[in-house]
């Protein structure tokens, strides 16, 4: 078995309408130190054994994950022994 | 002239597009449901608007692989008039029968009103009742309808005319307030703006009802062109 966590997020080019209200109420509350921040998705997959494990995740990414016009996305393969 | 309603799970404005050609242009019209495979024998195929699979994950992700998508594309490339509008231009947008993509509204506000969009272009299928330039009155209704696309793809689209309407001012932070395009061929226009709901006189605003109008005189026009 493989846990996979993937993590889609707003290219850097492109504008984060939600990014920029969450920075501007960390600033309402004092936290001027951040600079900027980026909201995401965060993705579990369980993954039954199979090969090439990374080009599966990378084909579900790129064909329904993540909108590759505007998203980028990365992940994490995680083998786990079911107990 | 025979239009196709595509009907996903979460569509809501099916029944206002099924109106808007049965009533309001006086055309033939039927509901396609997403699991159907074919649309042989329509002449015209409108995705409506709503939240079809509850927009889970992004707005038009997952209907665009429904079992009719196929046949949708295959309608666009034969030639045949394809509209979607809203959540139906969303699935066009993720399908790739049209360039860029949707974010979430810049003032992140779900956004129901009139607005006023600009004839960008009146030499399309869609728009030909309209005059260039001419100012019109039409429904918005979303919160997802933030268009985005690199400058390249903006380029190409303004050299090609694929910029159909703009809004009057800034609605919700579409890039150069982009409302609706259509494809290089011209056949398939995307809209965030609702014309189905503004068809009807007793509802107040008839403005949207050109576009069906240009849908259905440009297919006479070919159609008597060629047989």
């Amino acid at each position: 078995m493989y846990k996979v966590k993937v993590y889609v997020t707003l290219r850097e080019s492109v504008l984060d309408p939600q990014g920029v209200a969450v920075k501007d109420a960390l600033h309402t509350m004092n936290y001027a130190e951040v600079a900027d921040v980026r909201i995401g998705k965060y993705l579990e997959l369980q993954l039954e054994d199979v090969a090439n494990v990374d080009e599966r995740v990378k084909e579900m990414c790129e064909k329904l994950l993540a909108n590759t016009v505007i998203e980028d996305y990365r992940f994490d393969v995680e083998e786990v022994v079911p107990s | 002239m025979k239009f196709a309603v595509i009907v996903f799970p979460g569509s809501n404005c099916d029944a206002d597009m099924y109106h808007a050609i049965k009533d309001g242009l006086g055309e033939e019209v039927e509901y396609v449901f997403h699991t159907e495979t074919s649309l042989d024998g329509y002449d015209a195929v409108l995705l409506p608007g709503g939240f079809s699979h509850g927009d889970y994950l992004r707005s038009g992700a997952i209907a665009r692989f429904a079992p009719i998508m196929p046949a949708v594309v295959e309608a666009a490339n034969a030639g045949k008039p394809v509209l979607g509008v809203c959540n139906g231009f969303q699935i066009l947008l993720e399908s790739g029968l049209l360039p860029g993509a949707m974010k979430r509204n810049i003032d992140l506000k779900f956004i129901c009103r009139n607005v006023e969009l600009r004839v960008e272009n009146n030499e399309t299928v869609f728009t030909s009742s309209y005059k260039q330039g001419e100012t019109v009155l039409i429904p918005v209704a979303h919160g997802e309808g933030n268009y985005e696309c690199d400058d390249e793809t903006y380029e190409k689209m303004l050299a090609n005319k694929q910029i159909v309407f703009r809004y009057n001012e800034h609605v919700n932070g579409s890039k150069a307030q982009i409302a609706g395009i259509v494809n290089e061929q011209g056949n398939v226009l995307g809209m965030m703006p609702h014309p189905e709901r503004a068809v009807d006189s007793l509802l107040g605003n008839q403005q949207g009802l050109a576009l069906f109008t240009s849908i259905l005189s440009n297919w006479r026009e070919s159609y008597v062109t060629t047989s």
